[in-house]
């Protein structure tokens, strides 16, 4: 699958924060983030609202730019590369899928590839491609506005968006978090089952500590800045770093 | 009431006339006005500093009187004069305002989360522009047109005082000869021309908003 010059030599993750600072004004956002997302490796950044893991998502695709550290994307510093090809090779998927209003879901799934100045012919068949894939049948679904749509039929089209021209790290901001508990359940359930199948790394955003439980491989807990604990639920559960850890972990599954 | 019918029939070649050289004041006019506003409103967009002064300043050249505009054009050069051409000037400077202003007003209020999206799945600034912001400012900027140019076929009719033509040549002569059907004869084809232009571009304007309902 990847290839590899040697055994000496390891791949660099999909994502790495290496001692990341931020702030606006005179509030500190991240103090000091060291994080990283292996290949094929789901994590999830959580913590009270507040803590910078929203700020920590959105310094992956420069929406925001740190203030010291350095953010690498599978082993090249985000700041050396053209911010709009990073972009485009980067999935993105919002909260309550950020489509596009004025376009059908067809245009929305294939707006990168349009970016990448694809053939009409390829992106109507690679749209057709995702909506099956999250389960959208494409002759019902291809010409409807975003209006005509469920919430979580929206948030389909928002991953096959981000899906759409195969990248190979994907960020997820609060992706089901405006959900209803079923349709959430079923997006996450969903969620696992492209992820086995596309093997994506993936940073997702969550509030929910559940949804990371049963989502992400590894678990960051952060508070005001910094990340607390990283690591398995088993870790979390069974040998919390410190008392906020403990606390939020208990909360969050109580 | 039928000598009046009667006196437009009889009029009916020089009320044609008239009407088309209103309709070309009015054309020209609103389409240099978006020509002029659309670029400016867009650039405000980028430098919001800038937006409050301007949008004020047009608003203030807005309250000078239409006929005292008119009178203030006859001696500048280039712009000004007697004839169309001043006309048009006048014209182009009162539709302005609200094509800047909703042109501002609808790239503003596009939702900061699809600006966000856009930006975030790697529109270059243009790209966004073309593809996203401009067609949902859209119904707001054909908003802003439709009122220029009702505006203008109302402002148009004064412009025939400096000599530029239109309907308002035939209500000006209805008002000095104390004429009423003269004046009735210019200002009638004036307000269904005023009611076209309204249900024209509101027709556009709707059509161009589907998006938002179906």
């Amino acid at each position: 699958m990847r290839h590899s010059t040697g055994a000496e030599r390891s791949d660099p993750p999909a994502i790495a924060f290496d001692d990341v600072r931020k702030s606006f004004g005179g509030r500190t956002a991240l103090d000091g983030l060291t994080l990283s997302v292996g290949a094929g490796e789901t994590v999830a950044l959580i913590g009270p609202s507040g803590c910078g893991k929203t700020t920590a998502l959105k310094l992956v695709n420069r929406l925001l730019d740190a203030d010291g550290g350095a953010v690498r994307v599978l082993g090249r510093d985000v700041r050396s590369e053209d911010v709009i090809a990073l972009r485009r090779r980067l999935g993105y998927v919002i909260q309550e899928g950020g489509l596009f209003p004025h376009w059908s879901v067809e245009e929305n799934v294939a707006a990168v590839p349009r970016l990448l100045g694809w053939k009409e012919p390829d992106r109507r068949r690679r749209a057709d491609e995702l909506l099956a894939m999250v389960g959208l049948a494409p002759d019902e679904f291809r010409a409807r506005r975003p209006r005509e749509l469920s919430g979580g039929q929206r948030q389909r089209v928002g991953v096959a968006r981000a899906l759409a021209a195969d990248p190979p790290v994907v960020l997820m901001d609060e992706p089901f978090g405006a959900l209803d508990p079923i349709a959430r359940g079923a997006l996450q359930r969903e969620f696992l089952d492209w992820k086995r199948r596309l093997g994506k790394a993936v940073l997702l955003v969550t509030h929910d500590l559940r949804e990371a439980f049963r989502l992400a491989d590894r678990i960051a807990v952060m508070d005001r800045g910094r990340v607390r604990q990283i690591g398995t639920r088993a870790e979390l559960e069974r040998s919390p770093a410190d008392a906020f850890v403990k606390d939020f972990v208990e909360q969050g599954t109580a | 009431m039928t000598g009046f019918w009667e006196s437009l029939w009889q009029r009916r070649a020089e009320i044609v006339a008239l009407t088309g050289q209103h309709v070309v004041l009015v054309l020209v006019s609103t389409a240099l006005a978006v020509a002029i506003g659309l670029p400016l409103g867009i650039a405000l967009t980028r430098r919001p500093r800038l937006a409050k002064p301007v949008l004020a300043a047009a608003s203030v050249i807005q309250t000078v009187p239409s006929l005292a505009l008119f009178g203030f054009l006859i001696p500048l050069p280039l712009l000004g004069g007697i004839g169309a051409r001043t006309a048009v000037t006048a014209l182009v400077v009162y539709a302005l305002l609200p094509i800047l202003r909703n042109t501002y007003a609808g790239i503003t209020s596009v939702d900061p989360a699809t600006v966000e999206a856009a930006t975030g799945l790697g529109m270059t600034r243009g790209e966004r522009l073309r593809l996203v912001e401009l067609p949902l400012a859209l119904p707001v900027v054909l908003a802003g047109v439709r009122i220029a140019a009702v505006v203008s076929v109302g402002l148009a009719a004064i412009a025939a005082a400096i000599g530029a033509g239109g309907l308002g040549v035939l209500i000006y002569r209805g008002i000095a000869t104390v004429d009423n059907r003269l004046i009735l004869a210019g200002a009638l084809p004036a307000a269904l021309l005023a009611l076209a232009v309204d249900g024209a571009l509101g027709w556009l304007e709707r059509r161009e908003s589907s998006w938002r309902t179906t």
